[in-house]
Protein backbone atom coordinates (compact mmCIF):
# COMPACT_ATOMS: atom_id res chain seq x y z
CA UNK A 1 0.00 0.00 0.00
CA UNK A 2 1.13 3.61 -0.74
CA UNK A 3 2.43 5.63 2.26
CA UNK A 4 -0.30 8.71 2.84
CA UNK A 5 2.52 11.32 1.72
CA UNK A 6 3.06 9.83 -1.72
CA UNK A 7 -1.20 9.60 -2.42
CA UNK A 8 -1.17 13.24 -0.93
CA UNK A 9 1.29 14.24 -3.26
CA UNK A 10 -0.53 12.82 -6.72
CA UNK A 11 -3.50 14.26 -5.51
CA UNK A 12 -1.95 17.41 -5.31
CA UNK A 13 -0.95 16.77 -8.37
CA UNK A 14 -4.08 15.92 -10.17
CA UNK A 15 -5.33 19.00 -8.56
CA UNK A 16 -3.05 21.41 -10.04
CA UNK A 17 -3.66 19.54 -13.84
CA UNK A 18 -7.73 19.94 -13.32
CA UNK A 19 -7.68 23.54 -12.20
CA UNK A 20 -5.71 23.87 -15.78
CA UNK A 21 -8.21 21.96 -17.70
CA UNK A 22 -11.27 23.86 -16.10
CA UNK A 23 -9.67 26.95 -17.11
CA UNK A 24 -8.94 25.86 -20.70
CA UNK A 25 -12.56 24.53 -21.11
CA UNK A 26 -13.99 27.96 -19.93
CA UNK A 27 -12.02 29.40 -22.95
CA UNK A 28 -12.77 27.75 -25.56
CA UNK A 29 -16.95 28.30 -24.51
CA UNK A 30 -15.81 31.47 -24.68
CA UNK A 31 -13.98 31.17 -28.42
CA UNK A 32 -16.60 28.61 -29.63
CA UNK A 33 -19.39 30.76 -28.89
CA UNK A 34 -17.50 33.91 -31.35
CA UNK A 35 -16.65 31.36 -33.41
CA UNK A 36 -20.19 30.28 -34.14
CA UNK A 37 -21.74 33.24 -34.61
CA UNK A 38 -19.53 33.78 -36.90
CA UNK A 39 -19.85 30.70 -38.98
CA UNK A 40 -23.81 31.57 -38.45
CA UNK A 41 -23.63 34.46 -40.41
CA UNK A 42 -21.16 33.12 -43.49
CA UNK A 43 -23.97 30.55 -44.01
CA UNK A 44 -26.52 32.59 -46.07
CA UNK A 45 -23.72 33.95 -48.45
CA UNK A 46 -22.03 30.34 -48.95
CA UNK A 47 -25.44 28.43 -49.15
CA UNK A 48 -27.41 31.32 -52.01
CA UNK A 49 -23.35 30.96 -53.77
CA UNK A 50 -24.46 27.26 -53.71
CA UNK A 51 -27.62 27.43 -55.13
CA UNK A 52 -26.65 29.58 -57.89
CA UNK A 53 -24.04 27.51 -58.94
CA UNK A 54 -26.07 24.62 -58.78
CA UNK A 55 -28.84 26.43 -61.06
CA UNK A 56 -26.41 27.67 -63.58
CA UNK A 57 -25.16 24.24 -64.52
CA UNK A 58 -28.25 22.60 -64.39
CA UNK A 59 -29.19 25.30 -67.19
CA UNK A 60 -25.71 25.20 -68.98
CA UNK A 61 -25.50 21.43 -69.35
CA UNK A 62 -22.25 20.29 -70.27
CA UNK A 63 -20.49 23.20 -70.65
CA UNK A 64 -17.16 22.67 -71.79
CA UNK A 65 -15.51 24.97 -69.58
CA UNK A 66 -12.09 24.32 -67.71
CA UNK A 67 -13.70 24.35 -64.29
CA UNK A 68 -15.31 21.66 -65.16
CA UNK A 69 -13.69 19.22 -66.64
CA UNK A 70 -10.67 17.25 -64.94
CA UNK A 71 -7.16 18.64 -65.56
CA UNK A 72 -4.53 16.47 -67.14
CA UNK A 73 -2.53 16.18 -64.48
CA UNK A 74 -2.84 13.14 -62.12
CA UNK A 75 -1.80 15.10 -58.91
CA UNK A 76 -4.50 15.75 -56.41
CA UNK A 77 -4.25 19.32 -54.17
CA UNK A 78 -5.85 18.33 -50.83
CA UNK A 79 -6.76 21.53 -48.91
CA UNK A 80 -6.42 20.36 -45.27
CA UNK A 81 -7.53 22.84 -42.77
CA UNK A 82 -6.69 21.25 -38.90
CA UNK A 83 -5.45 23.64 -35.80
CA UNK A 84 -2.30 25.22 -34.82
CA UNK A 85 -2.70 23.52 -30.94
CA UNK A 86 -3.07 20.28 -29.84
CA UNK A 87 -5.22 19.14 -26.78
CA UNK A 88 -8.34 18.79 -28.68
CA UNK A 89 -8.97 15.25 -28.60
CA UNK A 90 -9.78 13.64 -31.96
CA UNK A 91 -10.06 16.97 -34.00
CA UNK A 92 -7.00 16.94 -35.78
CA UNK A 93 -6.09 13.31 -36.29
CA UNK A 94 -9.81 12.63 -37.61
CA UNK A 95 -8.52 14.75 -40.57
CA UNK A 96 -5.85 13.29 -40.86
CA UNK A 97 -7.35 9.83 -40.89
CA UNK A 98 -9.76 11.26 -43.31
CA UNK A 99 -7.30 12.25 -45.85
CA UNK A 100 -5.61 9.20 -45.52
CA UNK A 101 -8.45 6.52 -45.99
CA UNK A 102 -9.85 8.52 -48.58
CA UNK A 103 -8.21 6.09 -50.91
CA UNK A 104 -6.19 8.77 -52.96
CA UNK A 105 -3.12 7.50 -53.47
CA UNK A 106 -0.57 9.26 -51.70
CA UNK A 107 2.18 9.99 -54.40
CA UNK A 108 -0.48 11.59 -56.35
CA UNK A 109 -1.39 13.82 -53.16
CA UNK A 110 -0.35 17.49 -53.30
CA UNK A 111 -1.17 18.80 -49.35
CA UNK A 112 -2.09 22.63 -48.90
CA UNK A 113 -1.86 22.13 -45.09
CA UNK A 114 -3.81 24.70 -42.74
CA UNK A 115 -2.32 24.32 -39.40
CA UNK A 116 0.68 23.22 -37.61
CA UNK A 117 -0.71 19.71 -36.28
CA UNK A 118 -1.92 18.44 -39.09
CA UNK A 119 1.13 19.36 -41.22
CA UNK A 120 3.26 17.21 -38.75
CA UNK A 121 1.28 14.39 -39.12
CA UNK A 122 0.81 14.66 -42.88
CA UNK A 123 4.74 15.24 -42.85
CA UNK A 124 4.84 11.92 -40.24
CA UNK A 125 2.74 9.68 -42.94
CA UNK A 126 5.05 10.65 -45.89
CA UNK A 127 2.60 12.94 -47.43
CA UNK A 128 4.21 15.75 -49.66
CA UNK A 129 3.51 19.14 -48.44
CA UNK A 130 2.97 21.84 -51.31
CA UNK A 131 2.67 24.39 -49.22
CA UNK A 132 1.65 25.44 -45.39
CA UNK A 133 0.20 28.15 -44.12
CA UNK A 134 -0.81 28.22 -40.31
CA UNK A 135 -1.64 31.78 -39.06
CA UNK A 136 -4.76 31.54 -41.33
CA UNK A 137 -6.78 29.58 -38.57
CA UNK A 138 -5.94 31.78 -36.08
CA UNK A 139 -8.88 34.44 -37.55
CA UNK A 140 -9.48 33.40 -41.08
CA UNK A 141 -10.44 36.81 -43.40
CA UNK A 142 -12.40 36.83 -46.42
CA UNK A 143 -9.18 37.87 -47.98
CA UNK A 144 -7.27 35.44 -46.86
CA UNK A 145 -9.47 33.03 -48.03
CA UNK A 146 -9.53 34.67 -51.68
CA UNK A 147 -5.25 34.66 -51.57
CA UNK A 148 -5.45 30.69 -50.84
CA UNK A 149 -8.18 29.88 -53.15
CA UNK A 150 -6.47 32.25 -55.95
CA UNK A 151 -3.35 30.09 -55.11
CA UNK A 152 -4.80 26.81 -55.58
CA UNK A 153 -6.67 27.57 -58.58
CA UNK A 154 -3.26 29.04 -60.58
CA UNK A 155 -1.90 25.59 -60.00
CA UNK A 156 -5.30 24.46 -60.93
CA UNK A 157 -5.28 26.56 -64.51
CA UNK A 158 -1.34 25.70 -64.84
CA UNK A 159 -2.15 22.28 -65.43
CA UNK A 160 0.19 21.28 -61.80
CA UNK A 161 -3.10 20.07 -60.04
CA UNK A 162 -5.70 17.63 -62.00
CA UNK A 163 -8.27 17.93 -59.02
CA UNK A 164 -8.68 19.78 -55.51
CA UNK A 165 -10.22 18.34 -52.38
CA UNK A 166 -10.78 20.62 -49.26
CA UNK A 167 -10.79 18.66 -45.84
CA UNK A 168 -11.70 20.38 -43.17
CA UNK A 169 -14.68 19.80 -40.01
CA UNK A 170 -17.49 20.57 -40.48
CA UNK A 171 -19.61 22.25 -37.37
CA UNK A 172 -22.86 20.57 -36.94
CA UNK A 173 -23.67 21.78 -33.32
CA UNK A 174 -21.79 22.62 -30.48
CA UNK A 175 -21.19 18.46 -30.04
CA UNK A 176 -21.09 16.88 -33.43
CA UNK A 177 -18.26 17.47 -35.66
CA UNK A 178 -17.89 15.99 -38.59
CA UNK A 179 -14.77 15.43 -40.25
CA UNK A 180 -15.66 16.20 -44.33
CA UNK A 181 -14.03 15.77 -47.43
CA UNK A 182 -15.06 17.21 -50.39
CA UNK A 183 -14.10 17.70 -54.04
CA UNK A 184 -14.12 21.23 -54.96
CA UNK A 185 -13.11 21.06 -58.91
CA UNK A 186 -13.67 19.88 -61.26
CA UNK A 187 -17.27 21.15 -60.09
CA UNK A 188 -19.58 18.02 -59.47
CA UNK A 189 -22.50 19.01 -58.51
CA UNK A 190 -25.83 16.82 -58.08
CA UNK A 191 -27.93 18.06 -60.73
CA UNK A 192 -30.28 15.31 -60.58
CA UNK A 193 -32.23 16.68 -58.17
CA UNK A 194 -35.33 18.67 -59.12
CA UNK A 195 -34.82 22.12 -58.43
CA UNK A 196 -37.48 23.09 -56.32
CA UNK A 197 -38.57 27.00 -57.79
CA UNK A 198 -38.67 26.31 -61.52
CA UNK A 199 -40.43 28.93 -62.50
CA UNK A 200 -38.00 32.34 -62.79
CA UNK A 201 -34.65 30.82 -62.37
CA UNK A 202 -35.12 28.39 -65.47
CA UNK A 203 -34.99 31.60 -67.64
CA UNK A 204 -32.35 32.78 -65.83
CA UNK A 205 -30.56 35.16 -68.30
CA UNK A 206 -26.39 35.83 -67.90
CA UNK A 207 -24.90 38.58 -68.61
CA UNK A 208 -22.31 39.13 -70.33
CA UNK A 209 -22.52 35.46 -71.21
CA UNK A 210 -22.61 32.12 -69.54
CA UNK A 211 -18.95 31.26 -70.19
CA UNK A 212 -17.82 34.70 -68.35
CA UNK A 213 -20.02 34.63 -65.90
CA UNK A 214 -18.98 31.11 -64.71
CA UNK A 215 -16.06 32.37 -65.16
CA UNK A 216 -16.09 34.75 -62.86
CA UNK A 217 -18.46 32.89 -60.52
CA UNK A 218 -16.62 29.64 -59.73
CA UNK A 219 -13.34 31.22 -57.99
CA UNK A 220 -15.91 33.17 -55.99
CA UNK A 221 -17.44 29.91 -55.51
CA UNK A 222 -14.74 28.17 -54.55
CA UNK A 223 -13.41 30.97 -52.37
CA UNK A 224 -16.56 31.08 -50.21
CA UNK A 225 -16.30 27.38 -50.07
CA UNK A 226 -12.47 27.96 -48.57
CA UNK A 227 -14.08 30.86 -46.15
CA UNK A 228 -17.04 28.75 -44.71
CA UNK A 229 -14.60 26.20 -43.82
CA UNK A 230 -12.21 27.87 -42.27
CA UNK A 231 -14.71 29.83 -40.06
CA UNK A 232 -16.87 26.48 -39.49
CA UNK A 233 -13.26 24.20 -38.46
CA UNK A 234 -12.38 27.31 -35.99
CA UNK A 235 -15.61 26.47 -34.71
CA UNK A 236 -15.36 22.90 -34.79
CA UNK A 237 -11.98 23.15 -32.89
CA UNK A 238 -12.81 25.16 -29.85
CA UNK A 239 -15.95 22.41 -29.65
CA UNK A 240 -13.34 19.67 -29.68
CA UNK A 241 -11.57 20.90 -27.22
CA UNK A 242 -14.26 21.94 -25.05
CA UNK A 243 -15.67 18.57 -24.88
CA UNK A 244 -11.85 17.00 -24.76
CA UNK A 245 -10.98 19.32 -21.50
CA UNK A 246 -14.46 19.17 -20.21
CA UNK A 247 -13.81 15.12 -19.86
CA UNK A 248 -10.45 15.35 -18.94
CA UNK A 249 -11.81 17.61 -15.89
CA UNK A 250 -14.15 15.03 -14.70
CA UNK A 251 -11.74 12.27 -15.18
CA UNK A 252 -9.44 14.16 -12.97
CA UNK A 253 -12.49 14.53 -10.58
CA UNK A 254 -12.70 10.76 -10.66
CA UNK A 255 -9.17 10.06 -9.54
CA UNK A 256 -9.61 12.84 -7.15
CA UNK A 257 -12.50 11.31 -5.19
CA UNK A 258 -10.44 7.83 -5.58
CA UNK A 259 -7.20 8.69 -3.82
CA UNK A 260 -9.30 10.79 -1.55
CA UNK A 261 -10.73 6.65 -0.27
CA UNK A 262 -7.33 5.82 0.03
CA UNK A 263 -5.32 8.56 1.57
CA UNK A 264 -8.32 8.02 4.30
CA UNK A 265 -8.08 4.45 4.20
CA UNK A 266 -3.73 4.73 5.10
CA UNK A 267 -4.63 7.09 7.64
CA UNK A 268 -6.88 4.81 9.19
CA UNK A 269 -4.40 2.15 9.27
CA UNK A 270 -1.85 4.25 10.53
CA UNK A 271 -3.98 5.29 13.48
CA UNK A 272 -5.02 1.97 14.11
CA UNK A 273 -1.41 0.58 13.95
CA UNK A 274 -0.19 3.33 16.32
CA UNK A 275 -2.66 2.72 18.77
CA UNK A 276 -1.71 -1.46 18.72
CA UNK A 277 1.26 -0.63 19.36
CA UNK A 278 1.02 2.03 22.24
CA UNK A 279 -1.72 -0.49 23.93
CA UNK A 280 1.28 -3.38 23.02
CA UNK A 281 3.78 -1.03 24.68
CA UNK A 282 1.67 -0.39 27.71
CA UNK A 283 0.55 -3.82 28.56
CA UNK A 284 4.11 -4.77 28.76
CA UNK A 285 5.18 -2.77 30.63
CA UNK A 286 2.42 -3.65 33.42
CA UNK B 1 -49.16 52.53 -46.90
CA UNK B 2 -47.01 51.57 -50.27
CA UNK B 3 -48.34 50.38 -53.30
CA UNK B 4 -47.58 46.39 -52.91
CA UNK B 5 -47.59 46.20 -56.82
CA UNK B 6 -44.11 48.18 -57.36
CA UNK B 7 -42.37 46.80 -54.11
CA UNK B 8 -40.08 43.83 -53.84
CA UNK B 9 -37.19 42.47 -51.70
CA UNK B 10 -33.81 43.42 -51.44
CA UNK B 11 -31.05 41.71 -50.30
CA UNK B 12 -27.59 42.22 -50.11
CA UNK B 13 -25.42 39.46 -48.79
CA UNK B 14 -21.16 39.29 -47.87
CA UNK B 15 -19.19 36.60 -46.34
CA UNK B 16 -19.16 38.14 -43.36
CA UNK B 17 -22.85 39.33 -42.75
CA UNK B 18 -26.12 39.20 -44.12
CA UNK B 19 -25.76 43.02 -45.03
CA UNK B 20 -29.36 44.58 -46.00
CA UNK B 21 -32.46 43.28 -46.33
CA UNK B 22 -35.45 45.07 -46.78
CA UNK B 23 -37.78 46.06 -49.34
CA UNK B 24 -37.54 48.99 -52.44
CA UNK B 25 -39.26 49.87 -55.12
CA UNK B 26 -36.04 50.23 -57.24
CA UNK B 27 -32.46 49.44 -56.79
CA UNK B 28 -29.55 50.95 -59.27
CA UNK B 29 -26.33 49.89 -59.28
CA UNK B 30 -23.00 49.36 -61.56
CA UNK B 31 -22.38 45.68 -63.58
CA UNK B 32 -19.65 44.46 -65.66
CA UNK B 33 -21.82 46.01 -68.48
CA UNK B 34 -22.12 49.38 -66.90
CA UNK B 35 -25.11 50.82 -64.77
CA UNK B 36 -28.26 49.11 -64.69
CA UNK B 37 -31.27 49.96 -62.52
CA UNK B 38 -34.08 47.27 -61.46
CA UNK B 39 -38.11 47.71 -61.33
CA UNK B 40 -40.43 45.20 -59.85
CA UNK B 41 -40.80 42.10 -62.44
CA UNK B 42 -37.54 42.11 -64.09
CA UNK B 43 -36.46 39.61 -66.21
CA UNK B 44 -34.38 37.07 -64.41
CA UNK B 45 -30.66 37.72 -64.96
CA UNK B 46 -27.83 36.87 -63.30
CA UNK B 47 -25.08 39.83 -63.67
CA UNK B 48 -21.55 40.34 -62.61
CA UNK B 49 -20.92 43.71 -60.41
CA UNK B 50 -18.35 46.14 -60.72
CA UNK B 51 -17.10 48.45 -58.28
CA UNK B 52 -19.87 50.99 -57.72
CA UNK B 53 -22.68 52.86 -55.87
CA UNK B 54 -25.02 50.87 -54.64
CA UNK B 55 -28.91 53.08 -54.80
CA UNK B 56 -31.75 51.70 -53.44
CA UNK B 57 -35.30 53.27 -53.52
CA UNK B 58 -37.93 53.34 -51.45
CA UNK B 59 -41.49 54.38 -51.54
CA UNK B 60 -41.65 57.54 -49.08
CA UNK B 61 -38.69 57.15 -46.97
CA UNK B 62 -34.70 58.25 -47.94
CA UNK B 63 -32.72 56.40 -50.25
CA UNK B 64 -30.02 53.95 -49.22
CA UNK B 65 -26.97 54.57 -50.59
CA UNK B 66 -23.79 51.78 -49.90
CA UNK B 67 -20.45 50.66 -51.45
CA UNK B 68 -20.15 47.81 -53.46
CA UNK B 69 -17.34 45.90 -54.48
CA UNK B 70 -16.97 42.68 -56.60
CA UNK B 71 -19.74 39.93 -56.78
CA UNK B 72 -22.69 38.99 -58.86
CA UNK B 73 -26.57 39.86 -58.35
CA UNK B 74 -29.14 37.72 -58.81
CA UNK B 75 -32.49 39.27 -60.46
CA UNK B 76 -35.42 37.63 -59.81
CA UNK B 77 -39.22 39.03 -60.36
CA UNK B 78 -40.15 39.37 -56.65
CA UNK B 79 -36.28 39.69 -55.38
CA UNK B 80 -32.86 41.31 -55.61
CA UNK B 81 -29.87 39.75 -54.31
CA UNK B 82 -26.21 41.06 -54.41
CA UNK B 83 -23.87 38.65 -53.42
CA UNK B 84 -20.69 40.83 -53.03
CA UNK B 85 -17.34 40.31 -51.77
CA UNK B 86 -17.32 43.50 -49.85
CA UNK B 87 -20.34 45.92 -49.06
CA UNK B 88 -19.39 49.24 -46.78
CA UNK B 89 -22.06 51.85 -45.39
CA UNK B 90 -20.95 55.51 -46.27
CA UNK B 91 -20.08 56.02 -42.08
CA UNK B 92 -17.96 53.05 -42.62
CA UNK B 93 -15.25 54.41 -44.93
CA UNK B 94 -12.11 55.39 -43.63
CA UNK B 95 -11.41 58.82 -46.37
CA UNK B 96 -8.56 59.06 -45.51
CA UNK B 97 -7.16 56.03 -46.44
CA UNK B 98 -9.63 55.88 -49.45
CA UNK B 99 -7.58 59.09 -50.67
CA UNK B 100 -4.02 57.28 -50.20
CA UNK B 101 -5.27 54.41 -52.29
CA UNK B 102 -6.09 56.51 -55.22
CA UNK B 103 -3.06 58.35 -55.17
CA UNK B 104 -1.03 55.41 -55.04
CA UNK B 105 -2.96 53.51 -57.61
CA UNK B 106 -2.65 57.00 -60.14
CA UNK B 107 1.19 56.98 -59.44
CA UNK B 108 0.87 53.48 -60.15
CA UNK B 109 -1.11 53.89 -63.70
CA UNK B 110 1.24 56.90 -64.36
CA UNK B 111 4.47 55.23 -64.02
CA UNK B 112 3.76 52.75 -66.78
CA UNK B 113 6.30 50.53 -65.39
CA UNK B 114 6.71 47.40 -66.96
CA UNK B 115 6.25 46.00 -63.47
CA UNK B 116 2.50 47.24 -63.35
CA UNK B 117 -0.23 45.35 -62.60
CA UNK B 118 -2.57 47.99 -64.88
CA UNK B 119 -5.56 45.79 -64.42
CA UNK B 120 -5.40 45.26 -60.80
CA UNK B 121 -4.35 49.54 -60.08
CA UNK B 122 -7.47 50.02 -62.47
CA UNK B 123 -9.69 47.95 -59.97
CA UNK B 124 -8.19 49.81 -56.83
CA UNK B 125 -8.76 53.44 -58.37
CA UNK B 126 -12.31 52.71 -59.04
CA UNK B 127 -12.67 51.14 -55.48
CA UNK B 128 -11.11 54.59 -53.91
CA UNK B 129 -13.03 56.84 -56.00
CA UNK B 130 -16.04 54.93 -55.52
CA UNK B 131 -15.35 54.97 -51.40
CA UNK B 132 -14.44 58.33 -51.67
CA UNK B 133 -17.68 59.47 -53.86
CA UNK B 134 -20.12 57.67 -50.90
CA UNK B 135 -18.77 58.79 -48.22
CA UNK B 136 -19.32 62.72 -49.06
Amino acid sequence: MASMRDIKRRKSSIQSTQQITKAMKLVSTVKLQKARTRAEQTNPYTNHMYQTIRSMLTKSGNVNHPYLVSGESAKKAVVAITSNRGLAGGYNSNIVKLVANSGLPMEEVEIYAIGNKGQDAFIRRGYHIKHSDSSLIEAPTYAEAAALCKQVLDAYTNGEIGEIYLAYTHFKNTVVHEPTLIKLLPVEIDTTEPEEPAGPTAQMVYEPNEEEALDMIIPKYITSLFYGALVEAVASENGARMQAMDSATSNAEDIISDLTLKYNRARQGAITQELTEIIAGASAIS
Amino acid sequence: MADQSKIFEVEIITPDRTFYKSEATMIEFNTAAGEIGVYKNHIPLTTVLAPGVVTIHKDGEDNVIAAVHSGFAEILPEKVTLLAEVAEWPDEIDVERAEAAKKRAEERLASKAESVDVMRAELALRRALVRMDIAK
